[in-house]
């Protein structure tokens, strides 16, 4: 099958320290891809190229034609206008009216239980709210592939379980083809509950590439790559 | 000191009853300042926010003429419209020196670069901070400048405050394009550097503190709309410390 993502080679320097190197990755429709690994792995330079948010120093990155792709970052970025506002920028931008483009906002909030505050100013809602709204605005231009920085990485429990569940349920599809995910994370027992698939990167390179309950058997995990046995081994103490 | 005291006690009872040849002085300071102003916004914040995002060969040397621009003295700027505007001039055709219009656009000329650095310093901050989330929403680098300059706006508005405050208290520019001539083109600043020549103490000093009260004034909305945008949002921009007369 045709992957919808794929990277070959890619390798990014940043002023002569490589972020990236020689990575190679597929990502099929459907997956749930969890990208694992200490700060300055990788993870997010990797979510950046996929995004096209970042460019090559060397090798390709491939996406499937008229595949869409939306993303989520750690702190989402909420203009100071209302949420609906908000939600129906990224609309508007990809060519819809602004009228239809905010009854759709008011639609996408109501998938994320915002839809009563959406009169409200986006730049005093809490954390949590805020990344329900990133994720509501992502949902309404109907990505093939979600890609999350980190989603929940600044979010209080409740809040965390909110979101996570929210990615859940737009990954599954709910009822129309589920989406692709790409997403970073330090949490494990998120990455345990949402991923199909895990890759531990590090220091920029894939040091382990596996489904997910291969990723989670000890055995299995140190003959792939003892790196990141021991990673998993400390992020689980 | 006593000579002092008195110049002063006249200057507030001009002040306080109001002299109709005091007034239309500062109305029409307000009045080219304001339009200058005007004008140089209208291009500035535009240009400011798309430097601030845009990506090009020469930029850095853009950048560097721009914060030169910023130090020009007004009496230069004065002189070159001066040229511009004479007889001999290109635009000499126009027959504006020696009026309104000049000295209109001698300020606009030179509040200019200060509106668009400045503008460049808070749309630069923003985009460094959320550039990449628009660009991913599809955002181009006109339309991002624009959502930017947008978001900023109350941070824009004391670019705005500032660069008024920087026209009404300059005096070199209107001096040369103007002429300072009474009834005409006299202003705040040109009728306190004439009068204090003269000796005219009281209404050198009645325009003064009119002049400080305008820039008290222009610093307390500052202020006032840094306070405001803390109570409501929670947070401080890059917000300007204050102008000067």
């Amino acid at each position: 099958m045709t992957p919808v993502l794929e990277v070959r080679g890619a390798s990014v320097v940043f002023r002569q320290v490589a972020a990236l190197t020689g990575v190679d990755l597929q990502v099929a429709a459907g997956e749930r891809v969890a990208l694992v690994g200490s700060n300055g792995s990788g993870k997010s330079t990797l979510l950046r190229v996929l995004h096209g948010l970042q460019r090559l120093s060397s090798g390709s990155v491939v996406v499937a034609p008229q595949v869409r792709q939306a993303m989520l970052f750690q702190r989402p970025f909420m203009l100071r206008t209302s949420v609906r506002n908000n939600v129906a920028l990224g609309l508007w931008m990809g060519g819809l009216r602004w009228r239809e483009a905010q009854a759709q906002a008011v639609a996408g909030l109501g998938q994320v239980g915002l839809a009563d505050l959406a009169s409200r100013n986006a730049s005093t809602l809490s954390g949590g709210q805020q990344q329900r709204v990133a994720l509501a605005r992502a949902w309404v231009r109907r990505p093939d592939v979600l890609l999350l920085d980190e989603p929940t990485a600044s979010l209080d429990p409740h809040a965390k379980r909110e979101v996570e569940a929210l990615m859940d349920r737009f990954a599954s599809g709910t009822g129309e083809r589920p989406m692709t995910m790409v997403f970073a994370s330090h949490n494990l027992g998120q990455v345990k509950r949402l991923a199909s698939r895990v890759v531990y990167l590090e220091q920029g390179r894939v040091a382990a590439d596996l489904p997910v309950q291969d990723f989670f058997n000890t055995q299995r995990l140190q003959e792939a790559s003892a790196a990141a046995h021991l990673f998993v081994k400390g992020e689980l103490v | 000191m006593s000579s002092f005291v008195q110049s002063a006690v006249t200057a507030l009872d001009l002040v306080i009853t109001p002299d109709p040849g005091l007034w239309t002085i500062v109305a029409r300071s307000l009045a080219v300042s304001g339009a200058a102003c005007l004008l140089a916004c209208g291009f500035g914040l535009v240009a400011g926010a798309w430097l601030a995002v845009a990506r090009f060969p020469g930029r850095g040397a853009l950048l560097t003429l721009l914060n030169t621009l910023l130090a020009v003295p007004s009496v230069v700027v004065g002189l070159v419209v001066y040229l511009l505007l004479s007889r001999s001039g290109p635009l000499g055709g126009l027959g504006w020196l020696f009026s309104f219009q000049a000295m209109v656009l001698a300020q606009c000329i030179l509040v200019l670069p200060v509106v668009t650095a400045l503008t460049r310093q808070v749309v630069e901050d923003a985009e460094r901070a959320h550039g990449e989330q628009l660009q991913s929403l599809g955002a181009g680098t006109l339309l991002r400048s624009l959502l930017l300059a947008w978001d900023e706006r109350y941070a824009l508005l004391t670019v705005l405050i500032a660069a008024f405050g920087r026209a009404v208290s300059e005096v070199g520019a209107v001096m040369v394009v103007g002429g300072n001539i009474d009834g005409f083109t006299r202003v705040m600043t040109t009728a306190i550097a004439l009068e204090t020549s003269k000796g005219d103490l009281p209404l050198a000093l009645a325009l003064g503190i009119v002049l400080l009260a305008v820039v008290l004034v222009l610093n307390a909305l500052i202020a006032l709309v840094r306070r405001w945008r803390e109570r409501v949002e929670g947070g401080s921009g890059a917000i300007l410390a204050g102008v000067g007369a």
